[in-house]
């Protein structure tokens, strides 16, 4: 459960959306919150060590890169299921793999370099589990702004 | 994309963060051995292009005691998927929203959120204001919670080494 006070609160609210890019980055938020840069560095990495926040820094569009991203799903039968994730997350360019509730149960985001690679691995891992994959890339991101108020 | 061996380096460099220092382009520089204008200029221009979506924070939801994590799939006829999704985006309680391909017969749904919360219950809560507020009864819909997270870390995209490490973005 979280241990944040209010100006951690305040802190992760306003870097989810996002800094400039700029030669003292941090300042602005700094004197938003009321605080120190030293001390606004010194609560995002306490942040980051205690792995409430995963990392600080670009968020890269994987498609304008040439890469390929893409939600994945897959029916699996219950008692294969922690074995065919498993050999799932053996491709290091599966990112989050998650059990949901769907005859569809488990779900995987596939981010590759290429398109060709992508189709790959997608092959791949339908003949090491035997199982269909469904490749769901994103056609459209309605975004407004990423702001989990915490 | 053409990308220069330089931002192909500067990609590799942040994709792990950004160096926590007041200047941390300056630290980049020196490891790259460019200067900090030549930082920034690379910078601006990769978020001219849209390959850098943005500089921020990616929130570990779970870690923070948000246990409940839904995804909202929606089957929208195609002709309203844009206005729906643009209006889903909107509400404070969807954090990512995209339209994807349905996958017939299987897979009626082209529309995907998420909505996460301390508990099912509240996500099942806020679901239910979003439908009635946006008008949404008739459209058919799923709530797919998650059980286990098998997996959690960042998409890993292209660099100088082929096929491996670019971290970043959100979701896929």
């Amino acid at each position: 459960m979280s241990r944040m006070d209010d100006v951690d609160r305040a802190l992760v609210n306003a870097l989810q959306d996002g800094l400039p890019v700029a030669r003292r980055p941090f300042d602005a938020v700094a004197d938003r919150l009321g605080i120190g840069v030293d001390e606004l560095l010194a609560r995002l990495q306490r942040l980051l060590d205690r792995r409430m926040l995963s990392r600080f820094g670009p968020m890269y569009n994987a498609e304008r890169m040439g890469g390929c991203v893409s939600l994945c799903a897959m029916g699996v039968d219950a008692e294969r299921l922690d074995a065919v994730a498993e050999l799932v997350n053996a491709h290091p360019e599966v990112a989050h793999n998650y059990e949901r509730e769907h005859a569809l149960n488990l779900w995987f985001v596939l981010a590759t370099e290429t398109p060709e690679r992508h189709a790959q691995v997608l092959a791949e891992i339908e003949r090491e589990s035997g199982c269909r994959v469904h490749d769901m890339p994103r056609e459209q991101e309605y975004f407004i702004g990423l702001r989990l108020a915490v | 994309m053409e990308l220069s061996d330089t931002d192909r380096a500067l990609i590799a460099a942040v994709q792990e963060g950004l160096p926590l220092v007041p200047q941390p382009y300056a630290e980049v520089a020196a490891a790259l051995g460019t200067s900090e204008p030549d930082v920034l200029a690379r910078m601006a221009r990769l978020q001219e292009q849209g390959l850098i979506k943005r500089l921020g924070v990616v929130v570990r939801h779970r870690a923070l005691g948000y246990r409940a994590n839904a995804m909202v799939v929606w089957d929208v006829p195609d002709d309203a998927v844009e206005d729906t999704g643009k209006r889903l985006a909107a509400e404070p309680c969807v954090t990512l929203c995209y339209q994807r391909p349905r996958r017939l017969p299987d897979w009626p749904y082209n529309l995907f959120c998420m909505i996460h919360g301390l508990t099912r219950e509240s996500v099942l809560q806020r679901l239910q204001t979003l439908v009635e507020t946006q008008g949404l009864q008739g459209v058919r819909h799923e709530v797919l919670f998650s059980i286990r997270a098998f997996k959690q870390c960042g998409a890993r995209y292209a660099t100088t080494r082929k096929q491996e490490d670019y971290r970043g973005v959100a979701h896929g």
